[in-house]
């Protein structure tokens, strides 16, 4: 029994770091889960008179996708995001973050807009209050206005199906 | 001697901008302030960086905000209540104790024990093995094996 122990305690470090080796370090636990979606009120791209706050949409359950023009992964993201748009599961805001190139409604028109409607984020803050760290993040955020899930990263139709669902059939989209 | 280094620092930055107007980002006190708060800080971009050292552009606008709030007023603590609400304990290089960090930071104690347990259960099984007698038997077995090189 003795002169297994040392194989043993190989074999649970090997473990643990083959657990660490399949995680994402960019997946950050978010504090804002189970949390009161940060307040805001922004000027709405393509509308100057309008603004968007999270406010407005209470009652529905929706999807805040935080994105910016210059972001590549967003623009692969984008035909996930427009075939929802088409499916309606849930709406969808685009918070349009640090473009200080103004070059969101420009691509919106030539590439379509998935969006219910884009909240203008030119000096960052709001994405902070948020808590993010790159593009793009999306929230599920619920009827109540709480933040029930966060994902990093663009939405794949795999993440859609495995994440993105379950969580959304669970607050009764 | 850091005043001095500080005082330096500053008239020649003066004299590197020729003149112009300092950004806020130049008032000494508030910047050393918040170097010093920032190096105990990770960049959420690049995640082995510093807050204080990263060139990512996050980082800059986060910077840009504790130096706007140390100048409203607010304490090294508040700042970082700030960035805790909103990026979590992750920002903090040396996290706090509380439960689920306890593993953490009691692990090198434990492990140290573990050793030390270990270390003293092998001299203590070392030392009675030297009282255990010799006999006759074994003392020519062992003759007759060094006799056999």
């Amino acid at each position: 029994m003795k002169r297994w122990i040392p194989l043993i305690i190989f074999a649970v470090l090997v473990g643990f770091f083959a657990k660490g080796l399949f995680l994402n370090p960019r997946e950050v636990p978010s504090p804002f889960i189970g949390k009161p979606a940060p307040a805001f009120k922004l000027p709405v791209v393509g509308a100057a008179d309008k603004t968007f706050s999270p406010e407005d949409m209470k009652g529905k359950v929706w999807l805040l996708n935080v994105w910016a023009p210059w972001c590549v992964s967003c623009r692969q993201e984008h035909p996930v995001l427009m075939g929802l748009a088409k499916s309606q599961p849930v709406p969808i805001v685009g918070l349009n973050w640090k473009d200080r190139d103004r070059e969101a409604e420009r691509l919106l028109d030539q590439h379509g807009s998935p969006y219910l409607a884009v909240p203008d984020d030119i000096s960052g803050k709001t994405g902070i209050d948020y808590g993010v760290t790159g593009t793009p993040e999306t929230y599920v955020i619920d009827k109540a206005g709480i933040i029930r899930m966060k994902h990093v990263g663009p939405i794949s139709p795999d993440v859609w199906k495995e994440k993105f669902e379950p969580k959304l059939k669970e607050l009764g989209a | 001697m850091k005043s001095l280094f500080f005082s330096l620092l500053a008239a020649l930055s003066v004299s590197a901008h020729g003149g112009e107007a300092l950004p806020v980002g130049e008032d000494p006190a508030i910047e050393q302030r918040m170097v010093k708060l920032a190096e105990d800080l990770r960049c959420l971009v690049c995640q082995n960086e510093s807050l204080a050292g990263s060139h990512a552009e996050l980082a800059e606008d986060l910077r840009k905000e504790i130096r706007a709030q140390m100048k409203a007023g607010k304490n090294d603590k508040e700042v970082v209540e700030y960035l805790t609400t909103r990026y979590g304990d992750f920002v903090l290089y040396r996290p706090p104790f509380k439960p689920v960090t306890y593993l953490l930071w009691l692990g090198p104690v434990l492990f140290l024990g573990l050793g030390g347990t270990i270390w003293y259960l092998t001299l203590k099984k070392r030392r009675a093995l030297k009282d255990t007698p010799v006999d006759e038997k074994q003392l020519a077995a062992a003759a007759q094996l060094l006799d056999e090189k």
